[in-house]
């Protein structure tokens, strides 16, 4: 038996089986990226508002689902619920425990970029006669978000691989699927190479979508550099003349 | 009839007797931050038309007070009327306010992610329902007179303090208001754009403009000014004609302040 057969590695690459448990890993990621976003932006209005209940539900709130492990989360709602009389689908319980973990931390990104906007945005729009809402939608979330984004791709790039963590309540993602391939043919390296690989690609190109999106969105922000940049074709065309 | 629409109505038979209604009526306004007092029993009265420059040392409630008019600041007790309305809290009150003023910033706080038209076009179309190209239209009108028609593509950042005060002034002025504000507009800016957006003030000066200016440029007020109004801890310490007040200063303190910034 030799120590590492690449080409096994490679067939478990491939494996039917394995591809669509990174399906299930790319389906998790996105709804608890989506549902935590919701979620997580409603906490962050609540933290920030001026009701000092309703701030204090929401502190409570982060508190909680931060200073405690996902795990346990999980195995809580999964099997902790249930002697209650709660009881959800297995890919439910997986989707609230992401949910409602991610939504603590999205809110403190959320609340983090609407406090960055100066004080002074707001008081322009109010000199201006513009509508609290024309204010949020057009002043201060497209500057809160583009803030938003460098911590906002750090925490969806934590969320990936922490998706992981419901294979322990059984849900069938790339971490279960491979534990039950190297079980059934103890390619332990192998099987957990080709995992890895899947990993690795699904945050690179996580990284490639968030530069995409910082540059998008950081539009006002580059245009120094593109105003250096477009005057940089004239200097080299004047070179090339000259050659 | 409610007690509010008696009071108006009693209000309408004194008002007569005035010559015109005042752009901006300050009785008795106090401001408090805690233990400390912004303004401390402020009375104002500002004619339609009348150019004010607000002076005094930092910290005694210049721009408290002109923040208080298009109630950025709330005032905590007396009576503020903006060209009649009465500032009491009341959102439709506050909204109609701001409509009649616009406001220059120190910081300018123009938009940064948006282009300078788009700075300009936000508030005519989402605040008073223009179309979009009824505001560009307009937009360019008053980006033509403060004299940068050619930047309105360009993004804030890419001007320099001067250009974007003058945007600023424009985007305010978009909005057709009755009265500005201006606090401390040339006070961020390096000395050699002080010149430019001054000159672009003195021009609405002389359209007749009605203007609250809190300002150390002594040079703009003795020029503009049809009153200096100077302030100390909070209260309006005297206010006079510049020549007057620059000449004669009655209050110990006015002559201190004098003395400190014209060398």
């Amino acid at each position: 038996m030799s120590l590492f057969s690449p080409t096994a590695a490679v067939s478990y690459f491939f494996n039917y089986f394995l591809m669509k448990g990174v399906l299930v890993t790319i389906g998790l990621t996105v709804a608890a990226v989506v549902g935590g976003l919701i979620l997580g932006m409603g906490i962050a209005l609540l933290r920030m508002s001026s009701n000092p209940v309703l701030a204090g539900a929401a502190r409570f709130y982060i508190w909680f689902f931060r200073g405690t492990p996902l795990l346990i989360q999980l195995v809580v709602i999964y099997s902790g619920l249930p002697q209650l009389g709660i009881k959800f689908s297995v890919i439910t319980c997986a989707l609230v425990g992401l949910i409602l973990n991610e939504a603590a931390y999205l809110a403190e990104i959320v609340r983090s970029g609407f406090m960055a906007v100066s004080a002074g945005q707001r008081e322009a729009a109010w000199a201006l006669s513009l509508s609290p809402w024309v204010t949020f939608r057009r002043v201060t979330l497209p500057q809160a978000f583009r803030l938003m984004i460098p911590p906002l791709g750090n925490s969806i790039n934590s969320l990936l691989k922490a998706t992981s963590l419901a294979s322990v309540i059984s849900v069938e993602e790339l971490m279960r699927r491979s534990d039950m391939l190297m079980q059934e043919h103890f390619q332990i390296l192998e099987v957990y190479a080709a995992a890895t690989a899947y990993y690795l690609i699904l945050t690179s190109v996580w990284d490639a979508v968030q530069r995409r999106l910082e540059k998008h969105f950081g539009r006002s922000s580059a245009a120094k550099t593109r105003r250096v940049a477009a005057s940089a074709p004239v200097a080299q065309a004047s070179v090339e003349a000259r050659a | 009839m409610s007690e509010r629409s008696m009071a108006r109505a009693e209000g309408a038979t004194v008002q007569p007797q005035l010559r015109e209604v005042p752009a901006v009526r300050m009785e008795a306004v106090y401001k408090h931050y805690g233990d400390f007092t912004a303004l401390n029993e402020v009375d104002l009265k500002v004619a339609k038309g009348e150019k004010i420059v607000v002076c005094g040392p930092s910290g005694s409630g210049k721009s408290t007070l002109i923040r208080c008019i298009n109630h950025i600041e709330k005032h905590d007790e007396g009576l503020i009327y903006v060209n009649g309305v009465e500032l009491d809290h009341q959102r439709k009150n506050i909204d109609a306010v701001r409509r009649d003023t616009g406001m220059v910033f120190q910081s300018f706080n123009l938009f940064p992610h948006m282009t300078v038209l788009e700075n300009c076009t936000l508030a005519p179309m989402t605040a008073n329902g223009m179309s979009e190209a009824e505001a560009k239209d307009l937009a360019m009108h008053f980006l033509t007179k403060v004299r940068i028609p050619d930047q309105a593509e360009k993004f804030p950042g890419q001007l320099s303090g001067g250009q974007q005060q003058r945007v600023a002034i424009a985007r305010a002025l978009c909005m057709r208001p009755k009265i500005m504000l201006f606090d401390e507009p040339t006070s961020a800016l390096d000395p050699e754009m002080v010149k430019e957006v001054l000159e672009t003030m003195k021009k609405l000066a002389e359209e007749g403009m009605t203007m609250l200016c809190v300002t150390h440029e002594m040079g703009f007020a003795r020029e503009v000014a049809d009153r200096i109004v100077f302030m100390n801890e909070g209260r309006v310490v005297e206010q006079a004609a510049p020549e007057e007040f620059f000449k004669h200063p009655k209050s110990e303190r006015a002559r201190t302040f004098l003395d400190q910034i014209i060398h």
